[in-house]
């Protein structure tokens, strides 16, 4: 009798306040909107940077390339909550810091794209190469304005993949005390306040499905010859995806 | 360092391995819960991804929907589908069992689409003339999936599940956080404690556990790739190996430039 009473109170309360809540915590909604896509950006940009230079050098140099793919994969195994507590002992910062969330990220986006940067660089085709060899190109210029050109939209497919798995992943930072969106989930569950949650998930999608278009944008703004960005896809690339 | 090897020293005292000990020791326990939380979740996800996934590649139907699902699916934050679960569980079910409901349907939902997809991607990657004369020499469809695609897709279709087998142990440790046991218990009880040996022995055990897990699925695909197959990798590679969907699309991108330039001239 008691337990039901209480059900329909909570249930009364929280239909009440669903949409009222947002709008009194906009701000705060707001707030932790824009760290969790500050908190996300850097490590995606930081990954594919490192990822690009270790890469095109597993790419270049063999005896690197098997290295630099089986720790990429190593890496990318460990389960994200360890990784977030056991960097402070590395790192020497402290447990609540963001610094461990954005290695930890950077880390995963790493670990994602260097097999993508190292494959799309060896699908150049080879005349391509040959032909600006010929012409006297730099090693420089040929990366600029051969390689990366045509590894191009191999490169953005990949960067989409990890841009959605970090935002993704920032949430689970909450647990060790970062501001971002997830301290929704937290502080939902502990509340037992349903529309916090759904809310926190909603704003999540959202910023993924900005970064994901900015993405686009910027592909179709750098490569204006590929049309087709949105369909490159591929098995392998379906695959790559870090949940937690 | 010293952290470590602190760290050692609590992962083989034999004082937290004593049956019966108090929640989160003894550690076996906690281990042995992890992988039966894993398996279920995985178990369950292939039975609803796999035949899904297979009947995608084989028929062609619905393959926007597979590439369109997991992507949005990636996006989707595990910490708010955990609770949001949680509560909407724990409403309906006693709250003794609703943490290992509510885990187990948002495991499966994580595991599902590095499932259908591995189906999907395997059975796509099969050669369409060796389907083909499967069909000239008259097996039924049936027969053509069951014989023909699938040993062939194996390979992928266990990277799939490889794939879901880590994102599952990883989100199993966040799970600990609606009080389900398993390795993220050891984690939670450390960072409440401020117990840092049992935190970083509690990451260590999960980080080794993945490893280990993934290293047995990795072999378990190697096994099943047939020598000679499209998937197979010769041991020694050229330097610019060219990978099936990454040529396709960066030659696409060569001649798609060249148009571009020519029809800027």
């Amino acid at each position: 009798m008691m337990k039901a009473g209480l059900q329909e109170f909570s249930e009364l309360t929280s239909e009440d306040c669903r949409m009222s809540w947002l709008f009194d915590n906009f701000d705060l909604v707001a707030e932790l909107t824009l760290n969790h896509a500050a908190l996300s950006f850097t490590p995606i940009f930081l990954g594919f940077v490192i990822a690009l230079v270790l890469g095109w050098t597993a790419n270049r140099w063999l005896l690197f390339r098997s290295w630099i793919i089986a720790g990429g994969s190593i890496l990318y195994t460990i389960p994200s909550l360890p990784l977030f507590v056991i960097l402070p002992y590395i790192l020497g910062t402290r447990i609540t810091d963001e610094r461990n969330i954005i290695v930890a990220l950077t880390i995963y986006a790493l670990a994602i794209l260097i097999r993508t940067v190292a494959e799309a660089f060896a699908a150049v085709p080879t005349d391509a190469i040959e032909a600006s060899r010929a012409i006297g190109y730099s090693s420089w210029n040929r990366f600029w304005h051969v390689e990366f050109p045509l590894a191009g939209p191999v490169l953005l497919a990949g960067l989409r993949v990890v841009s959605a798995s970090t935002i993704a992943l920032v949430s689970v930072g909450a647990i060790i005390g970062s501001a971002n969106l997830g301290y929704l989930f937290t502080n939902g569950k502990q509340r037992d306040f349903l529309e916090m949650i759904l809310i926190g998930i909603g704003a999540s999608f959202l910023i993924a499905l900005v970064f994901d278009i900015l993405l686009v944008l910027l592909g179709r703004l750098l490569m204006p010859w590929n049309k087709r960005t949105s369909l490159i896809t591929n098995g392998r690339r379906i695959l790559s995806s870090k949940g937690a | 360092m010293q952290f470590f090897l602190d760290a050692l020293r609590w992962l083989t005292d034999p004082a937290n391995y004593v049956a019966g000990s108090v929640s989160p020791l003894p550690i076996q326990d906690r281990v042995a819960e992890h992988l039966w939380y894993t398996f279920v979740s995985v178990l369950i996800a292939t039975l609803i991804a796999l035949p899904l996934g297979l009947f995608i590649g084989h028929t062609g139907r619905g393959r926007q929907f597979v590439i369109g699902f997991t992507g949005a699916m990636r996006a989707l934050p595990t910490l708010g589908l955990l609770m949001a679960l949680f509560l909407i569980v724990g409403s309906t079910v006693p709250f003794t069992q609703a943490a290992f409901v509510a885990s187990i349907i948002a495991l499966v939902i994580l595991a599902i689409p590095s499932i259908l997809a591995g189906g999907y991607a395997g059975v796509e990657s099969v050669d369409p003339q060796t389907v083909d004369s499967g069909r000239a020499i008259g097996m039924t469809e049936m027969q053509i999936l069951l014989r023909i695609e699938i040993p062939l897709s194996l390979p992928l279709i266990i990277a799939g599940i490889r794939a879901a087998t880590l994102q599952v142990i990883a989100t199993t440790v966040i799970a600990s956080y609606i009080s389900l046991g398993g390795l993220g218990a050891i984690i939670a009880s450390g960072i409440g404690l401020y117990d840092n040996e049992r935190i970083l022995g509690g990451a260590i055990l999960v980080t080794v556990l993945a490893l280990v897990v993934d290293g047995f699925l990795a072999i378990l695909q190697r096994l099943t790739t047939i020598r000679g197959s499209s998937q197979a990798l010769p041991k020694k590679q050229n330097v610019r190996r060219r990978s099936h969907g990454s040529t396709a699309v960066a030659v696409k991108a060569v001649d798609e430039r060249k148009e571009y330039v020519q029809s800027k001239k």
